[in-house]
């Protein structure tokens, strides 16, 4: 069986016709896979969605609990068969419930990706390399120039920041879902123990991730009424990075904006973006982490999706394997 | 390394002084000789590298990548030394087994002679981080470009020693990398460094502006006046066949004026104005002066049409004797008998404005015989020739700023306490012909407005947003619509890189016009008109 008859892009997503489903799909369809929570590859309003239980569990939480007509939750590494088509979720180490879909048939495998990365995260399981014909792999960060630094490092340079400017506060800006609750954990990990302070569009995915048993320390709502402008002294606050450029930020004192992202190896953006602090901290995969992913599946093909394909098509060929850009609409390129 | 890549890269994004100086002061606590001194040196620009030619680096990082791949990050990214410092292979299976100090990587990058040079950085940029690779390629590609003046490191070294600025600048030019005996005094280990070294810079006295209510306290038979000429205060010190031209913060500026420095044949220390043009026949204007500033190198060419000279107004040293004791009425009668024994070409003296009282002098400040003229100086005949800016004996009373009305058309996100405003204003005025009349961007102020004004403007962007650039935007502006602005400025500079053809100087918010409709804001030609 051909690559291309197996799953193929339609504008509603990447579609499967043996299987009649689509992965990601980025309009209501009858049946959706679903890989992981963020909202440009979690949609509601499928007739029938199958994804991990925490994936399922998030999408309830952001659009209530009617956000499909079933679901069906996948369990890591079990394999369904879904209209002949075995279909197997595998950990993407991206977010909390995060997955790769392998989908085979007749002796034709591909993994898609979904998002992924390979640094270690307390918040989610670990990305294993699945061996396959075709592999479809994100490429936010496919270019040379992005090298992750170990997170632990960039969380060490916040407290520093910490010490050093104790009457200001420090705002990270990190994504909700996710990113946010990994910043929390890596605080923890490297010692923090006061209270962290939470913009209100963290409380019920940060309530989430607790109650999965991922210990995020004591998390207080960053309200005026939870304290003075003086009380955030020192304070370390993470909020969405859009609230940071709104008059909610201005309860304190001083504040230095950090933001915990990817895009942040790039000075300039940091600049633009009026960050002081960048730290460089990202649930997708970097360049390093991407090509040795792409050697570790032993793909013959590789299939590039949202993000800078160019680069990594190139160095495919650069290697001999086989590569093409697979044109997917509708996923945010900017989201890290 | 580390630590100082570290410090570069905090320091060019911390727009506050403030955060500067702790990063800096914390640095120079922490690290160790002979690393902090270098990196002082580095920051001052007195560090002495072999520079590298940015096509010399991209050869050598297409040895070892993909030059198509390059070229995407480099499309990228835009900066090649960034571009570099990220995308640098690592030797196969290297791992470093030691991080080198900066002092190592100076002394390597130093000891290199022309033809290894780039093998040796090369070697560098193998054993480095990348923020590391980084600071290593700035190094190396002179200038740091990290928005910390000279100036500022000698503010933080101030602040370390609790010494007064004025005391690091005085010795300054006296030290050399990396500075050892100056952080040993600072820390409190050792004396205060005696220096050697001839013709060094001594801190200037500064004027404070006269305030409301300031003169009728003062009495006019107790002061000089003096016409306030808008060149740059300049110290040029002559000792023992060592000849310095200084800028008013202690920076060596021979360099730029090399046909005023050619004419420094005295021994003495003398402060003065450095402005262009024959003394003996006409001043130029600050256009004229324009000319000659933030030059690297000035052509023969340009030296002759806009040839320096220096126009003194005090003499701290002459033949060896400090005259800063001295009272100003006997410092200035030893000038005037020196200036009169030196070319009169490059050096005049700066006239006194004759007065009885401060009406006379009112008049006067209001319409000054020249162009470059920014109001009168007012000086207490005993005072004596005191660094910094002592609150009394030197006054700076300006000519009233223009004003002009203007039209607000983007705002920018401010940093720190403002980081949550748009607090960055930049306003047009009216161009083109009447029924198809166009803003034109005139200049940019983040100050002058109180903070319940910041308050209502900052409102104000947001309810009238038109269009977002990261952390700007493109605020509703047209002849129906707009927010004017009350823009106060000292002066105007032809530009050929803004598109009005005009950049201001010193521009700020004098008053928010809520009143004014907005196609009542001025036109390009009313600030045409006062250039020149």
């Amino acid at each position: 069986m051909r690559a291309s008859d197996l799953l193929k892009p339609r504008p509603e997503g990447l579609y499967c016709p043996p299987g009649d489903f689509f992965i990601d799909p980025v309009r209501p369809v009858e049946r959706a896979l679903i890989t992981h929570g963020h909202s440009d590859h979690a949609r509601s309003g499928h007739s029938s969605v199958l994804a991990t239980q925490e994936t399922l569990d998030i999408m309830g939480l952001r659009y209530g609990e009617n956000f499909a007509g079933t679901t069906q939750a996948a369990a890591p590494g079990e394999t369904l068969d879904i209209n002949g088509v075995a279909v197997t979720f595998h950990p993407a180490g991206h977010v909390l419930g995060s997955a790769q879909i392998c989908v085979e048939h007749r002796g034709m495998r591909i993994v898609a990706s979904g998002d992924y990365k390979r640094q270690k995260d307390a918040t989610c399981l670990p990305f294993e390399p699945i061996r396959c014909d075709v592999f479809i792999t994100e490429a936010t960060f496919g270019l040379p120039v992005f090298r992750h630094p170990p997170d632990h490092e960039e969380i060490a340079r916040v407290l520093k920041s910490a010490a050093q400017f104790p009457e200001r506060s420090h705002l990270i800006g990190a994504y909700a879902l996710g990113k946010a609750q990994r910043v929390m954990r890596l605080l923890r990990d490297a010692g923090y123990d006061r209270p962290i302070y939470i913009h209100g569009a963290l409380a019920k995915l940060s309530e989430y991730y607790q109650s999965q048993g991922i210990d995020l320390g004591v998390l207080e709502p960053a309200t005026v009424e939870s304290g003075s402008k003086a009380d955030f002294a020192g304070a370390i606050v993470v909020g969405p990075p859009s609230a940071f450029a709104d008059r909610w930020a201005r309860r304190f004192p001083d504040p230095i904006s950090c933001f915990a992202s990817g895009w942040m190896r790039i000075r300039q953006r940091a600049k633009q973006g009026g960050v002081e602090l960048p730290l460089i901290i990202s649930d997708h995969a970097d360049w390093d982490e991407l090509i040795i992913t792409i050697k570790e599946t032993g793909a013959a093909e590789i299939w590039v999706t949202h993000g800078r394909e160019e680069a990594l098509v190139r160095w495919c060929e650069l290697e001999g394997i086989a590569a093409r850009p697979l044109h997917l609409v509708g996923y945010e390129d900017e989201g890290d | 390394m580390n630590r100082f890549a570290e410090l570069l890269d905090r320091l060019v994004l911390t727009p506050s002084r403030n955060g500067k100086l702790t990063l800096l002061r914390d640095y120079f606590r922490s690290v160790e000789d002979p690393d902090r001194g270098l990196a002082l040196a580095a920051i001052t620009g007195d560090l002495n590298i072999a520079a590298v030619k940015p096509a010399m680096l991209r050869a050598l990082v297409v040895e070892r990548m993909d030059p198509v791949l390059f070229g995407y990050s480099y499309d990228y990214v835009g900066d090649l030394a960034e571009t570099v410092s990220l995308v640098w292979p690592q030797p196969q299976g290297h791992i470093p087994n030691h991080v080198p100090t900066l002092a190592e990587v100076v002394g390597r990058l130093q000891a290199a002679s022309r033809s290894d040079g780039p093998k040796v950085l090369a070697r560098l940029l193998d054993d480095a981080s990348i923020s590391a690779r980084f600071a290593i390629i700035k190094l190396v590609t002179g200038g740091l470009r990290i928005g910390v003046s000279a100036r500022l490191a000698k503010q933080a070294l101030a602040d370390l020693g609790k010494v007064d600025v004025a005391e690091i600048e005085e010795l300054w030019h006296g030290l050399t990398p990396p500075y050892t005996e100056l952080f040993a005094w600072l820390e409190g280990r050792a004396e205060k460094p005696r220096s050697a070294a001839l013709a060094l810079f001594r801190p200037v006295m500064l004027s404070n502006a006269v305030d409301d209510g300031d003169l009728a306290k003062l009495d006019p038979a107790d002061y000089a006046a003096e016409w306030k000429w808008d060149g740059i205060r300049v110290q040029a010190v002559c000792e023992g066949g060592v000849r310095r031209l200084y800028s008013r913060t202690g920076d060596d500026v021979s360099g730029a004026f090399p046909d005023l420095a050619a004419a420094m044949n005295f021994e003495a220390a003398l402060d003065g104005e450095l402005l262009v043009g024959d003394p003996r026949e006409a001043t130029g204007t600050f256009s004229d002066l324009q000319q000659r500033l933030n030059r690297k190198s000035v052509s023969p060419k340009i030296q002759q049409r806009y040839p320096a000279f220096m126009r003194c107004y005090d003499a701290l040293q002459i033949d060896g004797e400090d005259l800063r004791a001295l009272p100003f009425a006997e410092r200035r009668k030893r000038l005037e008998a020196f200036v009169g024994t030196l070319d009169p070409s490059r050096f005049d003296l700066s006239p006194f404005v004759a007065f009885s009282d401060w009406e006379t002098l009112e008049r006067l400040r209001q319409a000054p015989p020249h162009p470059i003229i920014e109001g009168v100086m007012l000086k207490r005949w005993d005072s004596p020739y005191l660094a910094g800016r002592p609150k009394g004996p030197w006054f700076k009373w300006k000519r009233d700023p223009h004003t002009i009305d203007a039209v607000l058309m983007y705002a920018q996100r401010g940093h720190g306490k403002r980081s949550s405003f748009y607090s960055d204003y930049t306003f047009g005025v009216w161009s083109g012909p009447e029924g198809s009349e166009e803003l034109v961007p005139v200049g940019k102020a983040y100050f002058g407005f109180t903070d319940e004004e910041l308050r209502e403007i900052d409102k104000y962007v947001r309810d009238n947003t038109i269009e977002r650039f990261g952390p700007v935007r493109s605020v509703r502006a047209d002849r129906r619509n707009g927010l004017v602005l009350e823009v106060a400025f000292e002066g105007l500079n032809r530009s050929t890189r803004h598109k009005s053809g005009v950049a201001m100087r010193f521009p700020r918010i004098s008053r928010l016009r809520w009143d004014k409709p907005a196609a009542e804001a001025d036109r390009i030609e009313t600030l045409q008109a006062l250039l020149d």
